[in-house]
């Protein structure tokens, strides 16, 4: 199969290319950008005329439920979010059922990815057996099954001896662990961030300490270990500052930042939002201005989503009860683009952090447009708009905070190894 | 009352819901008071009922312990000659499974015409009001550490009874306001209704984050200077069981500091109001001396108590009528 994408504007942070150029793909593999092969006979020509053509999106921190929570969402219904959305890898936290802390479960999440077809899906395996904080996972293991990283997401390590040695093994391998920064005794009892909205709702805070205490304490300790360390959803400007000092040090950590702390506010909880509950909480507009600009200086080179679906009844309960998080992968591509709009980021770096960017962090063969590289591709229009409805979404959960907004940037097609995955070829019967 | 249904000035047109007193209007709060003070003359006779909701039914619908608010609403609802139904949660079906929203929509299917929630979480009546399709008025019995509408009601009907309007008034709030629902209550009322000055007196452990800008108090964390002038103390209950940890060290540290004794009291207005929402802890938050002394007005609180809850069923708990025939 060889294909060509004709007259698009070519988008290409890790190689710098901005340019309006024929994009060549054989066998899977970019052929050449811009110059025409000596045989150049497509099979396909796309008219990409007045689009942009980038590496297909790299979404670092997505809960796919598969297996345990599928009335959730399932492998497939979460590989045609991401295709639909232009993501064409994506990294799932291990806090599965049971969890992702044994070969078994790796190997059948990455079976079931091959044979769904629509996404390049990364397992992240568990760095506590059964995200217990106590015995680690046999992670070398794990990595030969195909796990990139490693997390106990969701459930951060509490001991701080369990942590030292969990990243001292890690190093070892030259893995790499993403944290989940919160301290739990910091944390209890709340549902929303600390300050005056929550104040006047009657609802626990959270400080940001909780965030920032366990931010530095893993640093501290990823300095003493050695060891690679990635924070997932940056949300307080504490826990930036720490980072880029780190950074300024010569750690070697990264980290990311969620679109829903881009955008979102504590105010966003209103009168009691379920939609607007997740963890780390919405914080102060200080803290999410802090955010915006660590992605835009590259203290954070990701944006991820913590794509996180849950069913309409887990969102039906009093604040503090209902369930966190929300869906992202459909969202993605829009909201990035917004920052663009908002003057956060110029187009090349805001494509970078879903592109380049997390595919550094995590060491993919992915998000770059070079010639030899996975034709791994997003096709948008980006004067299209469009308006998030919960209908038109293909996630299995419709749990997005973002309804209603109107969002610029449509993906057109989305192309995996060459090969299109979406537009679907067909709806699935039954919704 | 209803966030999704702001109140007017026009004091006829009353909001569905009583969910809380953030953003209510000073017209829907007078127009409450109003009518408490007529039910207030009312207990005072020896006939104490009227068939106001005769027919109307009103469920009671505890998800947490409460003594004296559910017997309130219900001596309210009688003197109303509602049907009233109590229900608490350990004799409810949550037991086998359901969830509270759906005991809500049961208890919905048997078309009541207001039903009274108190829950341990807030927003609950939020939750319930919109999940609620027919005409029954949701009212707050008290939300987590969020709000208990009624209970603002009743202490700004026994102030103005006492005091007059509310109008200039300096009102000092002593004690746990970071888990209080009557507090926030309170303080909302009390802007509302012109209030001049509303200090909060308490460790800053128990003071809710940001308290002045989110709730725009003067915060005290010495009780002789937050009480200074005053003329009126609202004593909070220490909800001991609601602490979680090291709020306060100890009960004697509490009181010696922020206990209210007659010398404390020496430092208010000369004609000063002491209000306690109950159920007290003496010699916790207040030596006996003070809450059964002469400027206590705790025990009237109760009376008014009953006065506003039918005030407030009388005008929610009628809506089937004014929507049209049922």
């Amino acid at each position: 199969m060889r294909t060509v994408i004709q007259g698009g504007r070519v988008i290409d942070p890790a190689n710098g290319v901005d340019s309006v150029a024929d994009v060549y793909i054989a066998e899977g593999r970019i052929q050449a950008v811009g110059e025409t092969p000596p045989d150049l006979r497509a099979d396909e020509t796309i008219d990409a005329a007045g689009c942009i053509v980038c590496p297909g999106l790299v979404d670092m921190h997505v809960h796919l439920r598969e297996p345990g929570q599928e009335w959730k969402e399932d492998i497939t219904s979460g590989s045609r979010a991401a295709a639909a959305g232009g993501v064409t890898s994506v990294a799932c936290m291990a806090n599965t059922r049971p969890v992702n802390d044994r070969r078994s479960v790796t190997e059948q999440i990455k079976a079931t990815a091959t044979s769904v077809g629509l996404a390049r899906i990364h397992p992240i395996g568990a760095v506590t057996c059964d995200l217990a904080g106590e015995a680690l996972t046999e992670m070398n293991e794990l990595y030969s099954a195909g796990c990139v990283a490693f997390s106990d997401d969701g459930r951060p390590v509490p001991d701080a001896g369990v942590m030292r040695q969990a990243l001292e093994y890690a190093a070892t391998f030259g893995y790499l662990l993403i944290l989940h920064e919160e301290e739990p005794t910091l944390s209890d009892g709340g549902a929303m961030n600390e300050g005056a909205h929550a104040t006047r709702m009657g609802l626990g805070g959270i400080p940001n300490a909780s965030e920032d205490v366990m931010i530095a304490r893993d640093l501290i300790l990823a300095e003493l270990t050695g060891s690679r360390i990635h924070i997932a959803h940056v949300a307080t400007a504490g826990g930036v500052d720490l980072i880029r000092e780190a950074q300024a040090r010569g750690l070697a950590v990264t980290g990311e930042a969620a679109p829903h702390h881009l955008f979102l506010t504590d105010a966003n909880v209103g009168a009691f939002d379920s939609h607007a509950k997740m963890a780390p909480p919405l914080r102060s507009l200080a803290d999410r201005e802090a955010v915006r600009g660590a992605v835009a200086d590259g203290t954070l080179t990701a944006i991820a989503t913590d794509h996180a679906p849950h069913e309409a009844d887990a969102k039906n309960e009093v604040f503090a009860c209902c369930a966190n998080g929300v869906t992202g992968l459909e969202t993605l591509l829009g909201l990035t683009l917004k920052l663009v709009d908002e003057s956060v980021l110029d187009l090349a770096t805001a494509l970078d952090r879903v592109t380049r960017g997390p595919a550094a962090v995590l060491g993919l063969d992915a998000g770059r447009l070079g010639v030899g590289d996975v034709a791994d591709v997003c096709i948008l229009d980006p004067n299209a708009r469009w308006q998030v409805d919960p209908a038109g979404l293909h996630s299995r959960s419709v749990n997005t905070p973002f309804t209603g907004w109107e969002l610029r940037g449509r993906v057109e097609r989305t192309l995996l190894g060459g090969r299109a995955v979406f537009p679907f070829a067909q709806e699935p019967t039954g919704g | 009352m209803s966030p999704s249904q702001p109140a007017t000035d026009d004091a006829a047109d009353l909001p569905r819901h009583l969910l809380g007193l953030e953003g209510v209007s000073a017209g829907t709060i007078n127009r409450v008071l109003e009518e408490a003070q007529g039910f207030r003359a009312l207990l005072e006779k020896a006939d104490k009922k009227t068939d106001a909701l005769k027919g109307r039914t009103i469920i009671n619908l505890f998800f947490e312990a409460s003594t004296r608010t559910r017997t309130s609403f219900e001596l309210a609802g009688k003197r109303l000659s509602a049907d009233v139904i109590n229900i608490s949660a350990s004799a409810s079906s949550l037991q086998k499974g359901e969830t509270w929203l759906d005991t809500v929509r049961t208890l919905e299917a048997m078309t009541p015409d207001a039903l009274v929630i108190r829950h341990p979480d807030s927003g609950a009546p939020h939750l319930a009001a919109r999940a609620l399709d027919s005409h029954c008025a949701v009212i707050n019995g008290g939300d987590g550490p969020h709000e208990h509408p009624t209970q603002a009601l009743l202490d700004v009907l026994t102030i103005q009874h006492h005091k007059g309007p509310i109008d200039g008034l300096k009102v000092a709030i002593v004690g746990d306001a970071a888990h209080s629902r009557v507090a926030r209550s309170q303080i909302h009322a009390l802007h509302t209704l012109g209030a001049a000055e509303i200090r909060l007196v308490g460790p800053k452990t128990l003071m809710p984050a940001e308290a002045a800008p989110a709730l725009g108090v003067q915060v005290f964390h010495n009780a002789d200077a937050g009480l200074k002038g005053v003329d009126v103390i609202i004593m909070l209950r220490m909800q001991m069981e609601r602490i979680r940890g090291a709020a306060v060290p100890s009960q004697r540290e509490y009181f010696r500091l922020y206990g209210l004794d007659p010398a404390r009291v020496e430092r208010a207005a000369d004609d000063v109001l002491v209000m306690h929402p109950g159920p007290m802890n003496r010699g916790v938050e207040i030596a006996s001396e003070v809450a059964d002394g002469p400027y206590s007005v705790i025990l009237p609180q109760v009376t008014n108590g009953l006065a506003i809850r039918m005030a407030v069923l009388n005008l929610l708990a009628r809506q089937r009528q004014s929507a049209g025939p049922a």
